[in-house]
């Protein structure tokens, strides 16, 4: 908005420091703000957490809020829950994702533009017209004739449905030079071995994208793991954090939600530039 | 009587033009998609005409589901605050992360930690988000909000135990684990805005306000109606935070349509109503299909201009 000559004039100069400074001040008290305090609660004794909140340490520091969620808490369990989700959630995400993207954009059977349009169609269908008969189908699946129920793949199985993932892949793949898949049906290569030596080797930024969205939907996912997954031993710390409240000391239950916000938390931080590039491309496509 | 081979030839040749490994690379999307998301749509279809509890078999009793939901006195409640959210929504959540992109798209050098800042929210699981931000809210005054606010000589603020800070606590909770989502996507339409447009409106003499008056806002015009859609669809099926804030309290303040239909169906003491669980669900989804069509006919005129 501002042109170079704007940006060496001095009142611009000056204003130009003013938003920074207020920027900054703003984006650190507000996004980083509760997050540090929430670190600061996980190693504070329960007592100081309740009569001087935003005081830093005024009592010592209580590294067993950490153990003791970890280990008396059972977060333990709950966190490998969470990731044993998370990560059949994006094997089968990937798996949908990929090979129907390669039917549709690649192979392109006579049927590809039915498969295509049935696919986008459910893009338009909100969320809430699925909760009820989804539970329903999972308890009474066809086809299987066996609740799935308290078991995983009530999880994983219907995450990948996805079809904003298919959408994006097969974008991803239509952008692909074609001449490289003749090339390569030339040289003899069958739909397989185009698909795993040809098209997913050249298709790594958008299963990055893919990826990432995945394991954090799913870390992120609570009403649906708590309606097919009962049993507490099976549930994932979304599920279980609220329901251990009660019953928990109040720094225990404070380092726990910081434990449970450390892995998203590292993951962002490493792989920062596919999270932005996926959260403008996710406003591309619903544009 | 034709020739057998006739016949036989064309699944033949369709076989060794490679349409069986085709259809195997189709069949986890034909399965998985058919399964959890076709078959249950078109299901939910014949359930809101239906009584199911699960114990018996399914019974057909016409519009019974529909004239039971919309006499359910709950319903006007729940229209309201759900109504009454969305509006809390936009006037916190559209204004704000509107300003932070176009200020942080002129912020040149800090912009990438910015967005990163601006991101950190959106990264936190949302139970863990409002889970903390609930005991942010404990309405003591030595709760945090409370304790910070009484340092300004404010407060102490009952938060969420009243029924009319209820819901704007909840919103101002959503707003902040969603805004840096939204800041994402301004920030991507800012940055696209082609420079010449600005070098032409300095031409004319335009200063400062005039150029995000006349230049910004116009180019960003499409991507703030998409998002003001896209915020109104997903705040009219607002769950996690009345549920766990508040679980629709005080006094049914924060008692919103998806929480009717979680209760319809899986909350109730006097067993599972999923024939008037799914009505709910089938009036919410044509009342925001219409809602988008109305919204796009109105708003085409105007995003072409």
């Amino acid at each position: 908005m501002l042109s170079p000559f704007d940006r060496r004039r001095p009142p611009v100069r000056a204003g130009m420091t003013v938003v920074n400074v207020a920027l900054f001040v703003l984006l650190v008290f507000a996004c980083l703000g509760p997050l540090l305090l929430l670190m600061k609660f996980a190693i504070t004794p329960t007592q100081d957490i309740l009569r001087t909140p935003l005081a830093v340490f005024p009592n010592g520091v209580r590294w067993e809020n950490l153990s003791q969620a970890w280990n008396e808490v059972h977060i333990d369990r709950y966190f490998l829950n969470t990731v044993v989700l998370a990560a059949g959630s994006w094997f089968f995400q990937l798996l949908v994702a990929t090979t129907g993207g390669f039917v549709i954009s690649v192979l392109r059977p006579r049927y590809a533009p039915l498969l295509n349009a049935l696919v986008i169609a459910t893009l338009f269908v909100p969320g809430v017209v699925l909760l009820v008969p989804l539970y329903l189908t999972v308890l009474n699946p066809p086809l299987i004739g066996q609740s799935l129920l308290n078991t995983v793949w009530a999880v994983w199985l219907p995450s990948a449905a996805s079809a904003f993932n298919v959408v994006i892949v097969a974008r991803f793949f239509d952008s692909l030079p074609r001449e490289i898949f003749e090339a390569a049906r030339v040289d003899g290569a069958g739909p397989l071995r185009l698909f795993v030596s040809v098209v997913l080797p050249m298709s790594k930024p958008i299963l990055g994208v893919v990826s990432v969205f995945a394991v954090i939907a799913s870390w992120k996912d609570f009403l649906w793991p708590m309606l097919v997954l009962k049993q507490p031993d099976l549930q994932p710390l979304s599920v279980r954090l609220p329901a251990i409240q009660a019953q928990t000391d109040l720094g225990v239950f404070l380092a726990a939600l910081a434990i449970s916000t450390i892995v998203p938390l590292v993951v962002f931080v490493l792989f920062q530039r596919l999270f932005l590039r996926g959260a403008g491309m996710s406003g591309a496509v619903k544009g | 009587m034709p020739e057998p081979s006739a016949v036989l030839r064309r699944p033949v040749l369709w076989v060794r033009k490679g349409g069986l490994t085709t259809l195997a690379f189709a069949l986890p999307m034909i399965l998985v998609f058919g399964v959890f998301s076709l078959w249950p749509i078109l299901r939910s279809m014949v359930m809101a005409f239906q009584e199911t509890n699960l114990v018996g078999p399914a019974v057909w009793v016409g519009l019974d589901n529909f004239e039971w939901v919309l006499t359910d006195p709950d319903l006007p409640i729940a229209i309201r605050n759900t109504a009454w959210f969305a509006l809390l929504a936009l006037v916190f959540g559209f204004p704000l992360p509107l300003a932070a992109a176009v200020l942080m798209s002129e912020a040149r050098r800090m912009r990438g930690f910015y967005t990163a800042l601006a991101y950190l929210p959106v990264v936190i699981p949302p139970v863990v988000a409002v889970l903390l931000w609930k005991f942010f809210y404990d309405a003591s005054p030595t709760g945090v909000f409370n304790d910070l606010l009484g340092g300004f000589g404010l407060g102490p603020f009952p938060w969420l135990n009243d029924k009319y800070w209820a819901m704007p606590a909840l919103v101002l909770e959503a707003t902040w684990a969603a805004a840096g989502g939204t800041i994402i996507i301004y920030l991507a339409a800012l940055v696209g805005v082609p420079g010449e447009l600005y070098e032409a409106a300095e031409l004319d003499g335009a200063g400062l306000w005039r150029k995000v008056w006349h230049v910004t806002m116009p180019q960003l015009r499409g991507v703030l109606f998409i998002t003001l859609i896209l915020q109104i669809i997903a705040t009219a099926q607002v769950f996690l935070e009345p549920y766990l804030f508040t679980g629709g309290g005080p006094n049914k303040a924060t008692l919103t349509i998806l929480l009717m239909i979680y209760n319809y169906a899986f909350g109730a003491s006097l067993g599972s109503d999923y024939g008037a669980a799914t009505a709910l669900s089938m009036l919410l989804a044509v009342f925001l299909a219409v809602f988008s069509l109305l919204y796009f006919r109105l708003t085409r005129g105007w995003s072409q201009s």
